[in-house]
């Protein structure tokens, strides 16, 4: 795709960014600790296994197996790990299933396994329904590395964290008292009832909601769009129904939020109802633009993807086992240190405006 | 020739002694069952709610319904003729992405064009099963469940994960999609030329009650001298072409368009038409019925939300209801047959 040179230039922009907005973002303390490049841990931690001097071999096959293929986020996701397969001189695949069901991505696993690949990459679309075919992959010597949205920790060796599950819900919750003007009633548009981030997001934003400074802001329902535009229209016109006197909507997925603000452009809540999130920059330009979303946020889809690249040959190589405190390089993103649970946190996400939005193209 | 008259022909030989005024109470009984529980669903979800019938929820279901009616009446044509079309969906999405392809690439295309080329890939889509289906020999079933994914994956191959954004329409095609002549969207006044121009030909035109005669009896409709080829080709061309315009609309709808649009669909078409009246075994039903299915369904998938029906029961419940829908059509359809005969047997 042409669109990824432009996109890397655009992370280079956007890390600064990235920074610059960690105090807006809320960053908590265990955010800025695992984003920051720590220093080296001390070796004493680390598994007897790991190896923090192993080469990377070349030619490694390095598996990519997002939630669903042809959803532009996921492809995004995939692009970065190609960027990575590709500075690793590695082999990349991309695999995937066109439904982002629980159970259809056991088959595609089965398959990775048969092809013998080094490493597999995969955004669980469940976290149980993937577990015994990755444990079998992992029995057979090919790491797993999740990325995006995590599986079981008992059957994946690191998770690639787009950003803290805190770091996020608090975000969202943030949106929801700003553009609900501090107070009154605010619904969560989210994607499928079963989605492993979403849910965790939400449950994170309903106890920031909680605490006092939030006293005002009301979350009065979580519907469920399930990412197919006609449904998320339909659950949208529902809310509005339901309570007239809603001031925002807050949507954490990409077809969630595009499908609210293209609702509520074209309907007469438009002005009276804001539309926030988490969404893609070209997606939400339009509705920015005609100032029926003020602002939503995102992280860098494509460095997730990176991210997961480099930890998977990482892991292949031996650099590291996937236990807390280890460090690996990932290329242009500089070193990480996995956290507790094998977690590895990209970094806060970046908030979209009318000021920014056109700097970015992804 | 209603359902009553087809399916008696079939179950026993009674001469096929057409009483107008009872088949018109059968279509009349049949669409009642419908708009009643249209009205029931209505009635109690503005009760619980009053701004279920608010001027916007009310555009929103004509919307909603707009483009499930155009599929269901090119459905509705097929079925007739004893096929079935299950590549509607597939073709939906093939098409919406042609003509947003189209504007994206060229900003200044006039709507007209856009629609144009997307029902001109229906079409083309339409034939390609028709020919299949007529030459091939193979059950029309089998034919569009292949083609089902052949046409999805040409829009993923074609697409290749890019999704078309609003900013990249042009403004003039989206605010058609949202346009209203003296209040009633555009989108819906398209669907009602289509339903009329349909119902019309369906009705009256040689053309139409050749499809009835082919779904009724294939092989009285060889010896009765219909081009039965001919006729199905054109069948499964229109039901292409129709998903078309249903693509173009659904671009002009949602403002994003990937290759996964219209995804499943053909099942909300089918239940949509089959609730509707509309026989699967052929030679019954009217384009009519199948638009009221569309739009009971529409109003059951957006009422169910406002009732706060919890969301993981939704599907269960939309099931349910379309078997209700169903099943009360048979009790009346059979109650209807059981009086006509009887009456038959009086007359005797």
């Amino acid at each position: 795709m042409s669109s990824r040179r432009g996109l890397s230039l655009v992370l280079a922009g956007s890390l600064g960014l990235t920074m610059a907005l960690t105090a807006c973002g809320g960053g908590t303390t265990r955010e800025s600790q695992a984003q920051q490049p720590a220093a080296p841990a001390p070796s004493s931690s680390a598994a007897a296994s790991a190896d923090p001097s192993a080469e990377i071999p070349e030619g490694l096959k390095i598996a990519f197996l997002p939630k669903q293929l042809n959803n532009p986020y996921s492809d995004i996701e995939a692009a970065g790990g190609k960027e990575a397969v590709e500075e690793l001189g590695g082999e990349y695949s991309l695999v995937g299933p066109n439904d982002a069901s629980a159970s259809s991505q056991v088959s595609y696993i089965n398959t990775l396994i048969q092809q013998q690949q080094d490493v597999i990459n995969i955004a669980a679309n469940d976290p149980n329904a993937v577990c015994p075919s990755l444990n079998q992959a992992r029995a057979k010597g090919i790491p797993v590395v999740t990325f995006d949205s995590d599986a079981n920790p008992d059957c994946r060796d690191v998770f690639i964290n787009q950003a803290t599950t805190e770091g996020i819900g608090k975000t969202l919750a943030e949106q929801a008292l700003e553009l609900s003007g501090g107070s009154g009633k605010v619904a969560v548009l989210s994607a499928t009832a079963n989605a492993t981030n979403q849910n965790a997001w939400i449950e994170v934003m309903k106890e920031e909601l909680a605490k006092p400074e939030y006293a005002g802001v009301e979350l009065v329902e979580v519907a469920y769009g399930d990412d197919d535009d006609q449904k998320s229209f339909q659950q949208t016109q529902a809310l509005l129904q339901k309570y007239p006197d809603l001031k925002a909507i807050v949507s954490p997925t990409t077809v969630g939020i595009a499908a609210a603000a293209r609702y509520i452009s074209s309907s007469d809540y438009k002005g009276k109802v804001a539309v926030t999130g988490l969404g893609t920059p070209n997606q939400m330009r339009e509705y920015v633009k005609d100032g029926t979303v003020k602002e939503f946020a995102l992280w860098s889809p494509a460095d997730i993807g990176y991210l997961a690249g480099y930890a998977g040959a990482a892991l292949k190589a031996g650099q590291i086992t996937g236990a807390e405190g280890e460090t690996f390089e990932a290329g242009r993103l500089g070193e990480y240190t996995i956290g507790a649970d094998g977690e590895v946190v990209l970094g806060p996400p970046t908030t979209f405006d009318a000021s920014n939005i056109d700097q970015f193209d992804f | 020739m209603s359902a009553a008259t087809a399916q008696r022909t079939q179950e026993t030989p009674v001469p096929p002694a057409p009483p107008t005024s009872a088949v018109e109470r059968v279509l009349k009984a049949r669409s009642l069952g419908i708009v009643l529980a249209l009205v029931v669903l209505v009635a109690v979800t503005a009760a619980a709610n009053p701004l279920f019938v608010s001027g916007q929820s009310l555009r929103d279901i004509a919307l909603s319904t707009a483009i499930l009616a155009i599929l269901a009446v090119g459905q509705t044509i097929v079925i007739i003729t004893r096929s079935i079309d299950l590549s509607v969906g597939s073709v939906l999405g093939l098409s919406a992405y042609a003509a947003g392809s189209l504007l994206q690439a060229a900003p200044g295309t006039p709507i007209v064009v856009a629609i144009g080329l997307a029902m001109l890939v229906g079409a083309a889509c339409g034939l390609v099963n028709a020919v299949l289906v007529r030459f091939g020999g193979v059950p029309a079933l089998v034919v569009t469940l292949g083609t089902l994914y052949i046409y999805r994956g040409i829009a993923f191959f074609w697409a290749g994960g890019q999704q078309i954004n609003a900013d990249e329409m042009p403004g003039n095609y989206l605010g058609f999609g949202t346009a209203t002549v003296l209040g009633v969207p555009v989108l819906v006044l398209i669907a009602a030329v289509v339903l009329v121009v349909a119902g019309i030909v369906l009705g009256r035109y040689r053309a139409g009650r050749d499809l009835y005669a082919i779904g009724s009896n294939p092989d009285a409709a060889v010896l009765a001298g219909i081009s039965v080829g001919r006729r199905l080709l054109a069948a499964f061309v229109v039901s292409g072409a129709l998903a078309g315009l249903a693509g173009a609309l659904y671009a002009a709808r949602f403002g994003t368009v990937d290759a996964a649009a219209g995804t499943g669909y053909e099942l909300n078409v089918v239940a949509a038409a089959v609730v509707g009246g509309v026989v699967v075994t052929g030679g019954s039903g009217t384009v009519w019925g199948a638009a009221l299915g569309a739009l009971l369904l529409t109003v059951i998938n957006s009422a169910l939300p406002v009732l706060r029906i919890d969301q993981f029961w939704q599907q269960a419940i939309v099931g349910a209801l379309i078997l209700l829908a169903i099943s009360t059509d048979r009790v009346l359809t059979t109650r209807l047959a059981a009086q006509l005969r009887r009456r038959n047997s009086h007359g005797r």
